[in-house]
């Protein structure tokens, strides 16, 4: 009876390097000529130069590595799990097998249920269709029955705001209520275990909370067990009872929300600095975060110099400079960088979208933010940078790439020996002046000395 | 709950290649929405945007039969059994334009859904299936226009008032079954070869035209060269347009050997057809 409603059991998965899989047929002939003159090997080693891989992923053979190997773990009906691990650390992979989009090479899975996955939303929108006609196909491609949709359609158009325009071909939507019916859609779906990936990047403000606020009331009311895969660690923790930390396709850690989001990030970023205070991408021999549209170049921290540094006085400026590549032009794009404590928890978030022009042409960028001194805490800190165009979609998913540590004099905490609470710790002006007192209560205080 | 129809003991087991080995008719019930879904939209989509909507379906066969008739019949001089040319590539036409259109739009329609193919699972035979469903309105269509032109020619052309539909006319549901049966296992064999070899995509409308004179389409089954007869043996569609002829028409010449090599490698085709396919399926993700 009290079966875990997903038991994952070694489960491994094989990626071919390059272009994955698909074999064009001079390939297939290339390789039968080769093998033919018994130089094989040396096809597969230059075939492999395509991409460098960390050497534990390897796979049996050069030109394959393990995009996820021999993860083990169970969830228990009701259970809300997040999901967190760098970008290609596995993630989509794990959520793609158990949701049946591709098989794996190694181990299994047993799903007691229905499986809805949301691996990116608006899946099968087919923009000569009308709104309604799509909130059909969609969920019948979802796995809902056309009676269960037309139960539910008055709630889906009205959770989605398109009241007007649901017979309106999508492709006449703008792309924020393209989003917000494509969610709508998927979150009134009723499967046993919903996966949820990244679906939170897109749609504005308002948006986002009603959807996370959906999520919890999926989780309440109906029991469902939800898989979350998300960079949005205040959502991880505020809806996930347990989460699984996932890198370089090993299962790392399974444990509580807050537990995981400390060791991830104080991870996440110990490997990517090794210099100090800045990273910077060879885009010769590893893929920059970012798209084809455009892709981070770097990141440093000064205190104004050109030297990148990781520590901090605390009434120093700090000073964070975002290199990057714009490859195709681009209208309304903003960078956000998230300030977040270790736990995770967000300092605060800052933008350059109204200090930037509205387009951007192709070309080399540096985007500066100036942290004023006296604000921080004295604690470490990280940095997240991500970039979008607001209300329509990602363009470089979150991810936190450096530290940095405050510490020493210039702010209040600085003063005293026990730890400072607070994410940030503001230079704020007090003011304590003696009052003089009126004659009244100077004689009322002056019996009650005699006393 | 008003809904959560999931059995209590419902398991799915993901594991490396597990059931391709068999058709999982189960599912496909599960999905018959999504698939009347499909079908529509295919059948939708081909016209919208079209000024004379959903009329290509009758004037497409219509305007092929009179290229044929010009060409084959006029030019070349090819013999039909005594049939008249416009109606003997008309019939002629009937099976085989539904086997390529399923053909064709079929390998077409799934690479239009690899990208979906990649982000949520559902029974991936549902999307040749709907071509195949899809395609058999335009078949209808193509036999109503059929049997009018079949009266105006029986009325008014003398030399075709000998022509009759024969009893076999009855088998016509197992022959479309039969047909439906044989692209369908064409489409999936020539789509999972597709996304292993891309190349391909360029080389099926050439192997569909080739196959289309290896078949008699143009002429009649008794012209062909005794030569070639091997190709009646191996090639399932030959017995399929003699048998819509003999059925509709009441002249052609069928040799029962053909009426079961056709159904033995219409069989093997699709069953082939379907494994392969679903050998593929599983992994399209990785590839597309």
């Amino acid at each position: 009876m009290n079966k875990p409603i997903v038991e994952v059991d070694k489960l491994s998965k094989l990626y071919k390097l390059g272009d994955i899989g698909t074999s064009s047929l001079r390939d297939s002939v290339e390789s039968w000529w080769a093998g033919l003159r018994g130089e094989r090997h040396k096809l597969i080693a230059r075939r492999a130069k395509d991409r460098l891989i960390a050497s534990e992923r390897m796979g049996p053979t050069p030109d394959t590595f393990w995009s996820l190997k021999d993860i083990s773990f169970n969830v228990q009906k009701g259970e809300v799990i997040g999901i967190l691990g760098r970008n290609g650390a596995g993630k989509s992979t794990l959520l793609k097998i158990l949701s049946r989009i591709t098989e794996p090479t190694k181990g299994r899975a047993i799903v007691r249920g229905r499986v809805v996955s949301l691996l990116e939303v608006g899946t099968g929108f087919h923009p000569e269709l009308t709104g309604r006609e799509n909130v059909f196909l969609n969920g019948a491609i979802l796995g809902m029955k056309r009676t269960e949709i037309a139960r539910k359609f008055d709630e889906i158009v009205e959770f989605a705001e398109v009241g007007p325009f649901i017979d309106t071909p999508v492709k006449r939507y703008s792309s924020g209520m393209y989003v917000r019916l494509a969610f709508a859609v998927a979150a009134h779906l009723e499967p046993d275990v919903l996966m949820v990936d990244e679906v939170l990047a897109v749609g504005d403000a308002a948006f986002q909370k009603k959807c996370l606020g959906k999520m919890s009331e999926v989780r309440n009311q109906y029991g469902r067990t939800v898989f979350f895969v998300s960079h949005n660690m205040g959502a991880i923790r505020s809806l996930c009872e347990t989460a699984v930390l996932i890198d370089n396709g090993r299962l790392v850690m399974h444990d509580t929300p807050q537990n995981v989001i400390s060791h991830y990030l104080s991870s996440a970023v110990s490997k990517d600095s090794e210099s100090e205070g800045q990273i910077f991408w060879d885009t010769e021999t590893e893929p920059p975060p970012g798209s084809d549209e455009i892709f981070l170049r770097g990141i440093r921290i000064t205190n104004g110099d050109e030297k990148p540094q990781s520590l901090f006085e605390a009434d120093q400026a700090i000073r964070v400079e975002i290199h990057y590549q714009v490859q195709t032009r681009l209208r309304g794009a903003r960078f956000k960088l998230s300030v977040m404590t270790q736990e995770g928890e967000i300092a605060f978030v800052a933008t350059d979208h109204l200090f930037q022009s509205e387009v951007l042409t192709p070309g080399a960028y540096r985007t500066v933010c100036n942290i004023p001194g006296g604000l921080l805490n004295r604690r470490t800190y990280i940095i997240g940078i991500s970039c979008e165009i607001p209300g329509e979609r990602s363009l470089i998913a979150q991810g936190e790439y450096l530290s940095f540590t405050i510490s020493g004099a210039g702010n209040q905490a600085s003063h005293y020996p026990e730890t400072w609470p607070g994410a940030v710790c503001p230079r704020i002006e007090w003011n304590v002046e003696k009052l003089e007192l009126d004659e009244l209560t100077q004689r009322k205080l002056e019996e009650a000395a005699l006393d | 709950m008003s809904h959560s129809a999931t059995p209590e003991n419902y398991e799915i087991v993901i594991e490396p290649n597990r059931g391709w080995m068999r058709i999982d008719w189960r599912s496909l019930w599960e999905y018959r929405d999504l698939l009347l879904l499909f079908v529509r939209r295919e059948f939708v989509s081909k016209y919208k945007q079209t000024i004379l909507g959903p009329a290509w379906f009758v004037l497409n066969p219509l305007l092929t039969a009179a290229v044929f008739a010009v060409f084959f019949g006029r030019v070349a001089k090819i013999p039909t059994d005594g049939i008249p040319p416009g109606l003997f590539y008309l019939c002629g036409l009937l099976a085989w334009s539904y086997f390529s259109q399923v053909v064709t739009t079929g390998a077409a329609t799934f690479q239009a859904h690899t990208g979906l193919f990649s982000k949520v699972y559902f029974p991936r035979l549902t999307v040749p299936l709907s071509v195949v469903i899809s395609t058999l309105c335009a078949f209808a269509l193509q036999l109503i226009t059929f049997f009018g032109f079949f009266l105006y020619y029986k009325l008014c052309v003398p030399e075709a008032s000998g022509l009759r539909p024969t009893w076999h006319v009855i088998l016509l549901p197992l022959l479309l079954v039969q047909t439906a049966a044989l692209s369908l296992g064409v489409t999936l064999w020539m789509t999972a070869a597709t996304v292993k070899y891309r190349d391909l995509m360029h080389l099926n409308q050439f192997i569909m035209q080739l196959w289309m004179y290896a078949t008699p389409v143009i002429y009649p089954l008794s012209q062909m060269p005794v030569k070639l007869t091997w190709l009646a043996w191996i090639n399932p569609m030959c017995a399929v347009e003699e048998a819509f002829r003999l059925s509709l028409l009441g002249r052609g010449t069928l040799h029962p050997g053909y009426v079961v090599s056709s159904i033995v490698v219409t069989l093997l085709i699709f069953y082939s057809g379907v494994l392969f396919y679903q050998r593929i399926e599983r992994t399209i993700a990785d590839i597309a």
